[in-house]
């Protein structure tokens, strides 16, 4: 039984905010079928009270002296941006002909 | 055009510069001439740095003519992986999506190595955001194995390691997420460590799995790895997660001798049904070898292997979904034109901008860490990282490195694996395990199959980075593989 089909890949792409073609959405849906086969094995894995692993460092959130530091980067930065207006970053209408889906 | 001969190790050159017989500009002109004429036939760059390169190695020569090199790196030519940001430079991680940009900074890594006085000739190839096992995802076309034009140099930091191999730099650095520094040196016959996690900052490094990625470096022998990590290493407070540190002093700990150490062999990395038999065999003949240098070799078992690949996918695939999300065609890269929401500009620019493999690893990060499919993908994947983390914890109690293959083969066909993505993953069996674990992994040179290069590897304990380095020095003076150089480039 297929795991994945394109429907859901196309619904997944959305969530990823990315527009796939029909034909690419039908590879994509083949190769996560695929590889969620694969990763199926860790189902058979006993991990009853195993605590998860998000990182292998104990991480905390460090606090750092509030003093301003001089950073000159701000027009660099900028100048990367595809589109400016002034000191900020362009883009098209935020709320106008939305879907958030 | 005949490629001028290939550099020496970082070592020699040191010697020849510190005695005047050779000059920076020199080394520079050769290493850019060279990586030139071997462009059409391996790719391995995707930029050069010409005249500010040179510039560069103008100021160091007249460091080292004044008596005062920065250090031993000072006037070295050296390779930069396109994920390691440099200030003026482009930073393009071998996609579409990032072409043209120029970064602002220095990575961390990076203005070390500068203030250390090493020269960037250029930026070498890659996987696409580093996601694949052999440098046919990138953007700008596949990199070729200088053993073998017709095989992959492995990947994804495969410009790097076949620079390195190919005699254009003695010192290129990459970045290993799931294998792509150690298996690129073991496909192309060159040392590759991944350091500790948290041994170098990743402030700079274009994020693909932040709890996995680390920066490492590739050379031809330990020696120069272990002199490369003492530069680069250390604490960094732009990057909270890199260990409260002060640099390695790896260099110094390598004197050759490794009476006393424990060398464990663990079964399910050597078992007759995984890796190539020529492989197995030459990886043994290495164990033994060092087994004659004084050291103690002891079987040891990690049960949990079998389901590392797919930890690994699910673990480094969640988080790269997440990370890429910052490519949006709003501050930097491609941007589609004439988009009419905002929802459109972000479809559209990362559908054009991002090639087929990091859209597959997108999508799968973007799934599994779905409403629904969360504890039964992303959260059993981390319960199963706990469980390969207590396997190493347990064969480290009577152990002082690990011993494995590198990869399960040598170098694959181009082309050979690109349709099938699963069995791509599966060349990162043996060491993906270290970057779920955040342990310290080199792979080195240990012999030849079908005229390929096999690679060796030796894990440590985290923080231990010393150990295996120590372990990879001592085998390079006994043996002469890394000495062996690919007839192609001459």
């Amino acid at each position: 039984m297929s795991r994945i089909g394109r429907a859901e890949v196309e619904r997944i792409g959305h969530l990823a905010r990315l527009r796939l073609e029909p034909a690419e959405a039908e590879a994509l849906a083949r190769d996560l079928d695929a590889i969620l086969r694969h990763v199926a094995e860790l189902a058979t894995v006993d991990t009853d009270g195993v605590a998860p692993t998000a990182h292998v460092r104990a991480l905390a959130t460090p606090l750092r002296n509030d003093v301003a530091v001089r950073s000159d980067v701000s027009q660099l930065v900028l100048a990367a941006a595809p589109e400016r207006e002034g000191d900020a970053f362009l883009v098209p209408p935020v709320l106008e002909g939305e879907d958030e889906g | 055009m005949p490629a001028p001969v290939p550099l020496g190790t970082v070592a020699e050159l040191r010697r020849a510069l510190d005695s005047g017989a050779t000059r920076s500009r020199e080394l520079v002109e050769r290493a850019l001439a060279r990586a030139e004429a071997l462009e059409p036939a391996l790719h391995a760059f995707v930029s050069l740095r010409r005249d500010a390169a040179l510039a560069d190695a103008a100021e160091a020569d007249a460091r080292i003519r004044a008596g005062a090199p920065s250090s031993p790196l000072d006037g070295v030519p050296i390779g930069l992986k396109d994920n390691l940001a440099m200030a003026g430079e482009p930073c393009g991680c071998a996609s579409r999506i990032l072409e043209g940009y120029v970064s602002p900074f220095d990575a961390t890594a990076v203005a070390r190595l500068r203030a250390a006085g090493a020269v960037v000739v250029g930026r070498t190839n890659m996987d696409e955001f580093a996601m694949g096992s052999s440098t046919e995802h990138s953007a700008y076309g596949a990199t070729r194995n200088p053993w073998d034009p017709s095989r992959s140099p492995g990947g994804s930091s495969g410009g790097s390691a076949a620079a390195v191999a190919a005699g254009v730099v003695p010192l290129a650095f990459g970045s290993d997420t799931g294998g792509s520094i150690r298996q690129p040196a073991a496909f192309t016959g060159v040392v590759g460590l991944k350091p500790t996690y948290g041994r170098v900052s990743r402030f700079g490094l274009v994020a693909f799995a932040s709890s996995l990625d680390q920066i490492g470096p590739f050379a031809r022998t330990a020696d120069e790895c272990a002199l490369a990590l003492d530069v680069v290493s250390g604490h960094d407070p732009r990057d909270s997660t890199s260990l409260p540190e002060s640099p390695t002093r790896c260099r110094e700990a390598l004197d050759g001798r490794v009476a006393g150490l424990v060398i464990g062999l663990p079964r399910e990395y050597l078992a007759a049904d995984g890796a190539d038999a020529d492989v197995l065999r030459a990886v043994l003949d290495a164990a033994r070898e060092l087994e004659k240098a004084g050291a103690t070799l002891r079987e040891v078992s990690l049960p949990h292997t079998r389901y590392a690949v797919a930890t690994y996918y699910l673990v480094a695939t969640a988080e790269a979904s997440s990370n890429l999300a910052r490519f949006d065609g709003v501050r930097y890269g491609r941007r589609a034109s004439g988009a009419r929401s905002l929802t459109e500009l972000y479809e559209r620019s990362r559908s054009e901008g991002f090639g087929a493999e990091v859209k597959r690893r997108i999508l799968l990060g973007t799934y599994v860490l779905s409403a629904g499919y969360y504890d039964a993908y992303y959260r059993k994947a981390q319960q199963v990282r706990t469980l390969l983390r207590r396997d190493f914890a347990a064969a480290f109690e009577g152990c002082d490195a690990l011993l494995t293959p590198t990869a399960p083969e040598v170098a694959f066909r181009l082309g050979e694996r690109t349709a099938d993505p699963v069995r791509m993953y599966l060349s990162d069996v043996y060491t993906v395990s270290a970057n779920l674990a955040g342990l310290p992994a080199v792979s080195l040179p240990c012999g030849f199959a079908g005229g390929l290069p096999v690679g060796l590897q030796l894990l440590g304990r985290a923080g231990d980075d010393a150990a295996p380095l120590r372990l990879a020095d001592a085998y390079q003076r006994r043996t002469r593989f890394h000495e062996a150089r690919p007839e192609l480039v001459g």
